[in-house]
């Protein structure tokens, strides 16, 4: 048999001049590196004191200074954001699973669910303190607040964002509903819950820091509020920097997780058509 | 006398859309006997996909009937194999996962339908691509993928929504013989949709004719050309007056 010219071997994708996690690192690393340098010489040149603007060498040492102090801080904020985020996590697929089973329920939830997400989290942070405490429980609740919308959002878009003629394709085949549901809905919704949960993570770390400086016993939120009450700009700059790497870490975390969990979405082949139209 | 496997009688279908009633077929009457293959033809929009959407189940048809092995099943989803016009490969499984996808719905043990799936691979002109990922393939092999998934549906009849209407004239070429050679076989009975009356007239025993929308079948045409069938036959006269009567059934003039 001769079939037309076909395509070569899936593997044999045409190798790039430099590894890609280089061009991806190489231009917000120089750009990091730029503003740091100048925000240094700004705050020697400036003659500023350094409660108002302190340089990124006294930050450095002040957070080297205090370390004692911040690696408890990570650990509790840690915790309060994983478990937070499990729960939300949990919490917003059964939600947008019990949306896409019956349209009445959808129709009672969604605008519950969008009411949750504007509801103000400093307003309702410090009832959640009244209410139950300065321990674990009311951070775990303001990240679950935070985390939980952008996932059933996109959760429940996904899961309707599967191609009609696929459903009647396995309908035809006689494939129950349960069967469609598995083997077209869930994977189709899968890349718009990782992007979901790509938001929600960027999202946790500052919840759980926010419930922390409103009432808390522990966490960088507490450093962070202490710090600036003592007027230690340099140490809320240092509680700063750690949140956003820490959410960063998570951001990436999750992508890495998605690429393990999604490879057929994220083939080399359509890296390379993003690249192409510029997109990527 | 056999009965048919396929017969439709006197089938209509309308669709409401936004108040507008479309009329997408009209009295539809039609059989094809076991065994037979039968190529649809007819211009765009004519219900030729309407017509297999009412066979295979997906859609219930306003008036008439659709009887499959002489029945009128209430349910008939699951009961022939349908390819429809887009490949449809499941993006997120492989190449043998997509192909197994009939047997996984029935339940066949996935060692059991790997096994089987891998012995058509050579056939179809897909061993070393079984792990491959859908994107990755080319157009005729993803309609090839389609087809071995439909083969491996076991039913006796396949229904074939233009499965080559994408594709380049060399490729189509290659496929249609490709196919007749599957065909005969395994032997099930096609009926075949194509809007390409050479197509129709080199790869069916009998080709139907629809008219424009509302479609009606306006001709039944036993096509007159020996089997197996060869690129040769398509330079003959006979082709060629065969040929004519079909354009002349879809009103274009020769
Ligand atoms: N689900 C649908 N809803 C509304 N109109 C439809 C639907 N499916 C098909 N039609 C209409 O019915 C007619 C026949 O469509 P189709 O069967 O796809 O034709 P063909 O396959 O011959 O090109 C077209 O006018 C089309 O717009
Ligand atoms: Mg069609």
């Amino acid at each position: 048999m001769n079939f037309e010219a076909t395509p070569t071997a899936p593997a044999s994708i045409s190798p790039h001049r430099r590894p890609r996690w280089i061009r991806e690192a190489f231009p917000p690393a120089l750009l990091i590196g730029f503003v740091v340098l100048s925000w240094q010489v700004v705050a020697e040149r400036s003659g500023l004191p350094a409660f108002i603007l302190p340089s990124p060498a006294q930050v450095w040492r002040a957070g080297w200074e205090t370390r004692d102090l911040l690696g408890p801080a990570i650990g509790t904020t840690m915790l309060e954001t994983a478990v937070g985020l499990v729960i939300a996590l949990l919490l917003a697929v059964a939600i947008a699973a019990m949306m896409d089973f019956s349209p009445f329920l959808r129709r009672a939830l969604y605008p519950i669910l969008v009411a949750s997400q504007t509801v103000q989290i400093l307003a309702i942070a410090p009832l959640l303190i009244i209410w139950f405490g300065f321990g674990l429980l009311p951070k775990v609740i303001i990240v679950v607040l935070v985390c939980f919308f952008p996932m059933a959002v996109s959760t429940t878009d996904g899961l309707t964002s599967a191609d009609p003629d696929l459903i009647a394709l396995l309908r035809s085949m006689g494939a129950t509903r349960a069967q469609v549901w598995r083997i077209v809905r869930l994977p189709a919704a899968l890349p718009s819950f990782f992007s979901g949960l790509r938001v929600a993570v960027t999202y946790s770390v500052v919840g759980a820091t926010i419930g922390e400086w409103v009432g808390g016993s522990a966490g960088l939120g507490l450093y962070m509020l202490r710090s600036k009450n003592a007027l230690a700009t340099d140490q809320v700059f240092v509680a700063m920097l750690i949140t956003t790497l820490l959410s960063i870490g998570l951001f990436v975390l999750v992508y890495l997780i998605e690429r393990a969990a999604l490879p057929w979405y994220y083939s080399a082949q359509r890296a390379e058509q993003w690249e192409e139209t510029g997109i990527y | 006398m056999t009965a048919p496997r396929l017969e439709l009688r006197h089938v209509s279908k309308s669709f409401h859309d936004n108040g507008l009633v479309v009329k997408a077929l009209e009295d539809v009457s039609l059989h094809v006997m076991p065994g037979e293959f039968v190529t649809i033809i007819g211009p765009s929009g004519s219900g030729k996909s309407t017509l297999f959407n009412l066979i295979v189940g997906l859609l219930e048809p306003d008036a008439g009937e659709i009887r499959l092995d002489g029945r009128a099943y209430r349910n008939r989803t699951g009961r022939v194999a349908y390819m429809p016009q887009r490949d449809l490969l499941l993006p997120w499984r492989s190449v043998l996962d997509n192909v197994i996808l009939p047997l996984e719905l029935r339940g066949v043990p996935r060692s059991e339908a790997y096994r089987q799936a891998r012995e058509m691979l050579p056939l179809f002109g897909l061993e070393g691509f079984e792990e491959a990922y859908p994107t990755a393939l080319s157009g005729g092999m993803r309609q090839r993928a389609a087809l071995l998934r439909t083969i491996l549906t076991e039913r006796e009849t396949l229904l074939l929504d233009e499965p080559f209407g994408a594709l380049d004239a060399l490729t189509r070429r290659e496929l249609q013989d490709w196919l007749l050679g599957v065909w005969s076989r395994f032997r099930q009975t096609v009926v075949f949709i194509t809007h390409d009356v050479e197509e129709a007239l080199y790869l069916g025993d009998r080709v139907i004719v629809l008219s424009a929308r509302p479609g009606r079948v306006v001709r039944t045409l036993t096509v007159d050309l020996p089997r197996p069938r060869r690129r040769g036959l398509i330079t003959l006269p006979e082709f060629g007056r065969q040929e004519a009567i079909l354009l002349e059934a879809l009103g274009i003039s020769v």
